[in-house]
C-alpha cells in the first residue's frame, strides 16, 4: 500500500489524499496516516515541482556536473568526505559512482564564476580530494523524466468512436 | 473537366447502393461543432493518452534504417506470427499454428471486415449486442449481411445472455459477434456466460467472432479468451491487436486467429485488398511482444486509478455509472437530466466545453447514456467532472 501511494505521489505530488483513497481503495484517514509516517521516516523527503526555467528567464542559474576523484579514508571509506561535500548548499545532488572518478556532483550557481570559485576555494581544498573535472551544462533536454521541449500539444483527435 | 453544380449531382448518383446503405456517423454535427473550439476537455477519445513506449517505436526506426521497407508475407512476418502464437498460448492456453492459422492485419478493424466478408453470404444474419462498437453493424452491412441486435442493459452489467441470443437465432443466422471488454460500456463477460454462448454456438452450428482488442485492459477480473473455452476454438474467429494494450493505435496493427480454412479465406481477401500489414508496424509489434509486458502492466495500473476516480466522480455528481471492469470507458446514465444523449452531449460541449460521445451513436440501447473515456490526465478528469457537475445541477429534473 505504501508503495502504491508513493508511486502516485512521485508522478504528481498534488494528488490529494481523497483522490489517493479513491484510487487505492483505502480510507482517506489511512492514506493520511501512511503519508505522515512516510514523511516522518524520511521516505518522502520533499514535494517539489519540475520547472523549465529556460522558458522564464534567459540567463538563469548555471549548472555544472563535477567529477571528483578522492582518496577514501581507512575507516569511513567515501562516506566521510561525501557527507562533508553534501553540506555545501551549491551541491544539489551527490552520487558515488563507479568508473574513472568517485563522486559526481550536480552543482548550481548564479554565474560560472561562482561555480569556479566553489571548485577552487571549497572543493579542491578538502582533504582527500585528489582532482576535479567540471562540466558546465549547456542545454537541458530532459529533467526528472520530463522532456522539456515537446509534448505541449495533444496529437489525439478529440473524438474517436 | 471543370466541376460544376450539375456535375456534382451526377457524381452523387454514381455512389454505390452499398455505400449508400451505410448509415452515416450519427455525430457528424458534433465533430463539426468541435472543430475550432478552444479549451475543450475531451473524454470523447478512443485511444490511450500515452505515446507508444519508446523501445517499441525505436525498433521500427532501426528497421527503417536497416532498409526493412518492403512487403512482408501476406500473413505477416513469420517471427511475429510465431511470437503472437506463443503469446496467446501462454496467456490463454489456446494453440494456433503460426503457419496457416494466424493473419496479421491493418488493425483489428481490417480483421473484422475480413471475417465478415469471409463468412457472410448475402442475407446471412450476424447477431451482436446493442449497444456495440460502431463498426460492427456496418461491417456486416458491407458484407451484405443483416445485423441482428440483442439489447443489453445496465442492470445486467451490459452482459449478453445466451438465451437472448438463442431467441434471435434463425435459419439465416451465420455468426455471433461479441466484443468484450466492451466499447462503449466497459463491460466484461463472466466465464459462465461465455460458456453458455459457446454451448449455443456449438449446438446451433454458429461461428463466434470474438473481438478481444481490449483483452489486456481489465481491472480486478481475469479476461476469458473465447477461443480458450472447451471446444470453442474450432468455431471461433479470435480478433485482437496492439492498439489499446501497447498504446499503438496509429500503427494500425492487429490480427485474426482462426482455424486454417477461415484464415485461408480471409487471407485471400487481405491479399487482394491490402497485401500485407505495414512492415514497420509489424517490427514494432515484435518488440512489443518481446519486451512490452512491463509497459502494459504499468499503463493498466494507471488506467485503473483513473477509472476509480471517474466512476466515483460521475456517481457523486448525479450521473449514475455502473462499474466498468474493462477497456477505458465509463458509461454513465444521463436520464436524470431528461435529455437525449445527443442533446446532452451537444449542450455539454457548448456550455461547459467537455466532449463526451452520445450513447445513441452505439445503438438504440445506448440512448440515455454517454461514453466517457478516462484515458486522459487525472487533472483533466477532475476538471471535466467539475464542469459536468455544474451542468447536471443546472438541468437535473
Amino acid at each position: 500500500m505504501l508503495k502504491d501511494i508513493l508511486k502516485i505521489l512521485e508522478g504528481d505530488a498534488r494528488v490529494t489524499p481523497a483522490q489517493i483513497a479513491t484510487m487505492t481503495g483505502l480510507s482517506q484517514d489511512e492514506v493520511v496516516k501512511v503519508i505522515r509516517q512516510a514523511e516522518k521516516d524520511r521516505i518522502i523527503l520533499r514535494y517539489k515541482t519540475v520547472i523549465n526555467w529556460e522558458k522564464v528567464e534567459a540567463d538563469g542559474a548555471v549548472w555544472a556536473l563535477i567529477e571528483v576523484k578522492v582518496k577514501p579514508e581507512p575507516e569511513a571509506g567515501f562516506d566521510a568526505i561525501a557527507t562533508r561535500i553534501a553540506q555545501f548548499p551549491q551541491v544539489r545532488s551527490l552520487y558515488l559512482a563507479s568508473g574513472t572518478y568517485d563522486l559526481l556532483l550536480v552543482v548550481s550557481g548564479e554565474t560560472e564564476r561562482k561555480i569556479a570559485d566553489f571548485v577552487s576555494e571549497n572543493l579542491s581544498h578538502l582533504e582527500g580530494v585528489q582532482g576535479t573535472v567540471t562540466h558546465f551544462v549547456l542545454k537541458r533536454y530532459k529533467e526528472d523524466g520530463e522532456i522539456l521541449d515537446g509534448g505541449e500539444t495533444s496529437r489525439r483527435q478529440p473524438v474517436v468512436l | 473537366m471543370p466541376v460544376n453544380a450539375n456535375n456534382r449531382t451526377k457524381l452523387s448518383q454514381v455512389i454505390s447502393e452499398r455505400a449508400r446503405r451505410l448509415s452515416p456517423s450519427g455525430i457528424r454535427k458534433f465533430f463539426d461543432l468541435l472543430a475550432g473550439m478552444e479549451g475543450v476537455i475531451s473524454l470523447g477519445v478512443g485511444e490511450p493518452d500515452y505515446a507508444t513506449p519508446w523501445h517499441i517505436s525505436e525498433a521500427a526506426v532501426k528497421s527503417l534504417e536497416k532498409g526493412y521497407t518492403m512487403y512482408t508475407s501476406n500473413y505477416g512476418m513469420p517471427e511475429l506470427r510465431e511470437l503472437l502464437s506463443r503469446h496467446i498460448r501462454e496467456k490463454y492456453g489456446v494453440e494456433y499454428d503460426p503457419y496457416g492459422e494466424v493473419l496479421m492485419t491493418v488493425g483489428v478493424s481490417e480483421a473484422l471486415d475480413l471475417a465478415m466478408r469471409a463468412i457472410v453470404n448475402p442475407g446471412d444474419e450476424v447477431i451482436m449486442t446493442d449497444p456495440h462498437y460502431v463498426a460492427y453493424d456496418s461491417c456486416v452491412v458491407l458484407a451484405e449481411g443483416k445485423p441482428v441486435k440483442v439489447p443489453t442493459r445496465e442492470e445486467d452489467g451490459f452482459e449478453i445472455d445466451a438465451a437472448d441470443i438463442e431467441a434471435r437465432v434463425s435459419p439465416r443466422t451465420k455468426a455471433i459477434l461479441i466484443g468484450y471488454p466492451a466499447n462503449p460500456t466497459g463491460a466484461v463477460m463472466p466465464r459462465e456466460k461465455l460458456l453458455a454462448i459457446a454451448e449455443l454456438a456449438r449446438r446451433r452450428n454458429l461461428i463466434v467472432i470474438s473481438d478481444e482488442i481490449y483483452a489486456r485492459l481489465t481491472y480486478g477480473v481475469e479476461h476469458t479468451c473465447f477461443a480458450s473455452l472447451p471446444g470453442a476454438r474450432d468455431f471461433t474467429i479470435l480478433l485482437g491487436g496492439f492498439s489499446k494494450a501497447y498504446a499503438m493505435t496509429g500503427w494500425r496493427i492487429g490480427y485474426a486467429l482462426a482455424p486454417k480454412e477461415i484464415i485461408a479465406a480471409m487471407t485471400k481477401i487481405h491479399q487482394y485488398t491490402i497485401m500485407s500489414a505495414p512492415t514497420p508496424a509489424q517490427v514494432a509489434a515484435i518488440e512489443a511482444l518481446k519486451n512490452g509486458e512491463a509497459d502494459v502492466l504499468a499503463m493498466v495500473a494507471d488506467y485503473d486509478r483513473r477509472r476509480k476516480v471517474i466512476v466515483k466522480g460521475l456517481n457523486e455528481i448525479g450521473l449514475p455509472c455502473f462499474e466498468p471492469k474493462g477497456a477505458f470507458y465509463a458509461f454513465p446514465s444521463i436520464r436524470a437530466t431528461g435529455m437525449s444523449s445527443e442533446e446532452f452531449s451537444e449542450k455539454l460541449l457548448m456550455e461547459e466545453k467537455v466532449a463526451v460521445v452520445p450513447g445513441s451513436a452505439f445503438g438504440q440501447c445506448g440512448e440515455g447514456y454517454v461514453r466517457c473515456c478516462y484515458a486522459t490526465s487525472l487533472a483533466e478528469i477532475e476538471e471535466a467532472l467539475e464542469r459536468m457537475s455544474r451542468f447536471v445541477k443546472k438541468y437535473r429534473r
